[in-house]
């Protein structure tokens, strides 16, 4: 079982690993541009579509500041619901309502893309593909808090 | 604020040469000749990757003949497959054959993540098949691909000029390296050689029609007996060894 899960953690690393090393570098030029002498907290929103494993995102944000001036920054992580409307018949879904029907591997192309879920999501109402994610599609910085 | 940016001049930073394969119109040969650049490239011993950005209609895959069940291999972020010696990347990886009804802050937001999780790692070239006119792929990658450099693809039809004149406007005003202008489907005019010549940019050579490229697609063998394959040389020679001014 426990090596299971270490092989779990391991493939789900991949992605997580690359949107963590762009939350790094974002802060780091925001450190660069605005002077700033230390990062306390950054605050980030995860968007559900995208599924990250938090745990494993805030590990690889932690692994990957080591050595920078992020070292000692709390990272906070906020998971946002995904929330779609259908530009065709106005319907508003939540992602957990179909989250069940969508296969293994189509749940994976939408972790690496989240768009990808305009080829495999349908409204729930009238099956049309135009849908907006209205909220909780990826990974973005909220806030940031620094010393001057 | 989107972080992804910020890791995009990272994942590119080895690639010595990026080239979009721009037209005004569609059908005018972009994918083919995006695809047989690399191809020929790979057969030169360059170090080659190929981005298909057409995302309504992505078909590198299919000249080149890479198998629809291709899965991409994952370590800290998407490693492109390797066929032929070309590293591939296409949003069909993982479509597969389904339509992908994208609008333009969804088609923004596919190829910033595209970008920001792809590890090309070092490359000689990296060919880029971008969807006709100034559509917002060519918007983005104009915006975040430092260095970009466009070469033209056109049919000898004054239709297809026009439009290749609104793209020049777009990529003037944006800067970009335009390497120059291939004639496809040619008929032996001298209509794409004088609008180079009037508007001042290298007309790299001509490709004519050739009835046997249909049935070499798919296949890299047949393709690389082709006439067309035979141009693209021509015109790769000129490429690699022209010296890009501003």
């Amino acid at each position: 079982m426990l090596n299971l899960l270490f092989v779990i953690g391991i493939l789900c690393m991949v992605h997580e690993w690359a949107l963590a090393e762009s939350i790094v570098r974002a802060v780091l030029d925001i450190v660069r541009e605005r002077k700033l002498k230390a990062v306390l907290e950054v605050k980030i929103a995860v968007g559900q579509l995208q599924q990250i494993e938090v745990d494993i995102f805030r590990d690889a944000l932690k692994e990957i500041s080591e050595g920078t001036l992020l070292k000692e920054t709390r990272f906070s992580i906020e998971e946002e619901e995904a929330k779609f409307k259908c530009r065709n018949c106005g319907y508003i879904w939540k992602f957990n309502e179909i989250k069940r029907s969508i296969k293994e591997d189509d749940a994976e192309a939408i972790h690496f893309i989240p768009e990808l879920a305009h080829a495999i999501i349908r409204c729930p109402r009238c099956g049309s593909p135009d849908f907006i994610v209205v909220r909780g599609r990826g990974v973005r910085i909220v806030s940031l808090r620094g010393i001057t | 604020m989107d972080p992804r940016i910020s890791i995009v001049p990272e994942r590119i930073k080895n690639i010595k040469r990026k080239i979009a394969v721009v037209s005004g119109k569609g059908g005018v040969g972009k994918t083919v000749i995006a695809s047989l650049l690399a191809l020929e490239l790979s057969s030169m011993g360059k170090i080659v990757g190929l981005l298909d950005l057409d995302f309504n209609g992505p078909s590198c895959h299919i000249v080149l003949g890479i198998p629809e069940d291709t899965s991409v291999e994952e370590e800290k972020g998407i490693i492109p497959p390797l066929f032929n010696g070309i590293r591939f990347m296409s949003l069909e990886l993982f479509v597969k054959g389904r339509a992908l009804p994208l609008r333009g802050n969804d088609i923004s937001n596919a190829i910033i993540e595209l970008l920001a999780i792809t590890r090309w790692g070092s490359l000689d070239y990296l060919i880029i098949d971008t969807p006709p006119g100034t559509s917002d792929e060519l918007l983005d990658i104009l915006r975040l691909i430092d260095g970009l450099e466009a070469l033209i693809v056109t049919i000898p039809s004054k239709l297809a000029l026009k439009t290749v004149e609104r793209l020049l406007d777009l990529l003037k005003m944006v800067n970009t390296n335009i390497i120059g202008i291939v004639e496809n489907m040619s008929k032996g005019t001298d209509i794409v050689r004088e609008f180079a010549k009037r508007f001042n940019i290298r007309y790299l050579g001509s490709i004519p029609y050739d009835e046997k490229l249909e049935g070499a697609l798919g296949d890299v063998g047949a393709l690389k007996r082709t006439n067309v394959s035979e141009s693209i040389i021509t015109i790769l020679h000129r490429i690699i060894g022209l010296k890009i001014t501003r």
